[in-house]
């Protein structure tokens, strides 16, 4: 701004129309500059969230060992000899995550139906929210509701089934069915929503074509519709899945706790429960095997987000053509 | 309307149309029942003093006013944070952006955030706000943690907003002189602010929800800030609550149903529950706003 300060009388106008100019390319510069680095910034959280989840998980894989971590089955971190093989706590996590997926998932889709398909406008409006309204409900309460009123129940069920078992060990409901069941009920808003969207997109003339066809509504909606609303469809699932398997707080407390073979009335350590129940007091080499369960889990993650993008891609691809 | 117009339904179908409303149904009962559920058992909890008191052995109270204390000072500190940051990648992104290597990365990470457990957002948090660059457990820390969280939802939003503004307000505004920065400042902005105010409400919604990522970022205190009298004191108080541990409502939500206090855990399930309500009732106005603009 000094140049601008030292006008002549002759060039006056003309500097003044220039320093304008300079001082306009400069704020025009500096906002592109700054919009550009906002925009970085998502690719700058992602490579050090990478960068960080790797350096801290890995020391301990050198320490105890991949296949000591990976293939051992014994959890006992804090023992005189400690132990610290999650096989049975990833296999929780992918057990747990396929079961709710069966059943949160026809659940969804045929709510999903109902609401693009099947319900009157005006039930279908009232509908819609309370399934968006399910999404927004924090996920400790969940926990919560899953701890008060679904382990009792979950007891009771265990009382019945196993009356008279030497072998069973009573867990009191806290058990890996109630957590699956908690999932389920998470995942739905999810796969609502995407799977709606996915069939109302759905073009009119596949329905036409097959309604003219002579088909019912019903062999419409399950031979026509939803084949043709697949790859949305899969999507919500995928993403059902990635809610799951990351999902903590909901289901630390209604799992039980206790690392073992993830059976429906076995209490259970899921990879998220695992870092949120010990990382408090962990120490040493347990904190750092946490971290590396830390690992897998955003290993998991990162491998359910390729897929995504891969089926968002294809089906971006198959539109265009 | 067609299907009504067949001689006889099959049987199957019937059974299918069962099967949907029966799935709806206990999509919606599941919804009723577990707020109606929580309201009945939180509501006898909650009265002035819950709201307004902090846990004290001493006084003998169980309220949770440091809490939402804790969690105003999150929503505050990270909605700071995080809005011009997405609101200015979403600028990028529709206004700036030419299709190229940069642009499918930044949305492949965005993608990638929003996909993020907030569980490894809670052990990033921890080992780079909170011990890498020294922050401590802390409001701090937590409020910085969520705000790479609530990153995506603001630039979604704001891009989706961007989009609806119409290409003639552009050009109309570029083609009488004005400069982009200018342009983008007094036409984009002011008609995309529904869609930027629809992302902050839901970043606000995320952020109250929100517990795994804070139980190890931001901690667990439940003190108010220890207001002096004097404007310099009270302000040194205020700035210095952030810079200490401090448990969100969720938080201690969990920290109480793990002693097994349930009450008191419903009675803050309650208060969540109706700030997550009035959220969702404001998400609704903003996009009927957003409607009319469009």
């Amino acid at each position: 701004m000094r140049v601008c300060s030292q006008w002549t009388e002759k060039g006056f106008i003309m500097k003044s129309i220039q320093c304008a100019h300079k001082k306009k390319a400069l704020v025009e510069m500096s906002a592109q500059i700054i919009f550009t680095a906002c925009a970085s910034f998502a690719i700058l959280a992602v490579v050090s969230i990478t960068l960080y989840m790797i350096l801290s998980g890995t020391p301990a894989i050198f320490e105890v060992g991949l296949p000591e971590i990976l293939f051992n089955t014994r959890w006992s971190p804090t023992s005189q000899d400690p132990q610290y093989g999650i096989l049975w706590v990833i296999l929780t996590s992918v057990v747990g995550t396929f079961l709710a997926i069966l059943i949160g998932v026809p659940i969804g889709i045929l709510t999903a139906v109902f609401l693009a398909e099947v319900a009157p406008r005006k039930l279908a409006a009232a509908v819609k929210p309370a399934v968006e309204l399910l999404a927004g409900i924090p996920s400790v309460i969940y926990g919560l509701l899953g701890i008060y009123l679904l382990n009792p129940l979950m007891y009771r069920l265990e009382q019945i089934i196993f009356k008279g078992s030497a072998t069973h060990q009573f867990v009191g409901g806290a058990n890996l069915l109630s957590a699956v069941l908690v999932l389920a009920v998470m995942i739905l808003p999810t796969v609502i929503n995407i799977s709606e969207t996915a069939i109302r997109a759905v073009p009119v003339h596949i329905k036409s074509a097959s309604l003219a066809l002579g088909a019912s509504h019903m062999q419409t909606i399950f031979k026509s519709i939803l084949p043709a609303a697949r790859s949305g469809i899969v999507t919500a699932i995928v993403l059902g899945v990635g809610r799951a398997i990351g999902e903590a707080m909901a289901i630390t407390l209604v799992s039980g706790g206790s690392v073992n073979i993830p059976l429906p009335f076995h209490s259970v350590k899921f990879l998220t429960t695992a870092v949120v129940s010990e990382m408090g007091y962990a120490e040493g080499t347990h904190r750092r095997v946490l971290f590396t369960i830390g690992l897998v889990l955003f290993v998991f993650i990162m491998l359910i987000n390729v897929i995504l993008n891969r089926i968002l891609k294809g089906s971006g691809e198959k539109r265009g053509e | 309307m067609l299907a009504k117009t067949k001689k006889k339904a099959r049987p199957t179908d019937k059974l299918l149309l069962a099967a949907i409303y029966g799935s709806a149904g206990i999509a919606v009962l599941l919804l009723l029942g577990m707020i109606g559920f929580v309201f009945f058992k939180g509501i006898r909890v909650v009265n002035w003093q819950f709201l307004t008191t902090v846990k004290s052995v001493l006084r003998g109270t169980v309220g949770i006013a440091g809490n939402i204390v804790n969690t105003l000072y999150l929503v505050v500190i990270t909605l700071f944070i995080a809005t011009p940051l997405g609101v200015g990648a979403a600028i990028y992104l529709n206004e700036y952006a030419k299709p190229g290597k940069l642009v499918s990365a930044i949305e492949f990470t965005t993608e990638t955030l929003s996909g993020i457990p907030s569980i490894i957002f809670g052990l990033f948090g921890m080992i780079f706000f909170v011990e890498a660059l020294g922050l401590g457990a802390s409001v701090l820390s937590g409020s910085l943690t969520m705000a790479l969280m609530v990153l995506p939802l603001i630039t979604r939003n704001t891009q989706e907003a961007l989009r609806t503004v119409p290409e003639s307000y552009r050009t109309g505004a570029l083609g009488m002189g004005a400069t982009k920065w200018h342009m983008i400042r007094t036409i984009l902005l002011p008609s995309s602010m529904p869609g930027i105010v629809t992302g902050v409400i839901l970043a606000v919604g995320r952020i109250v929800g929100e517990s795994a990522a804070l139980l190890y970022t931001a901690g667990s205190g439940y003190q108010l800030p220890r207001l002096t009298g004097d404007f310099l004191g009270n302000l040194k108080a205020l700035v210095s609550k952030a810079t200490v541990e401090g448990g969100s409502l969720t938080v201690e939500l969990y920290l109480r149903m793990s002693n097994a206090e349930y009450d008191i855990a419903f009675g803050i399930g309650c208060v969540l529950l109706v700030i997550v309500l009035a959220i969702n009732l404001l998400t609704k106005l903003a996009a009927k706003k957003l409607k009319a603009v469009g």
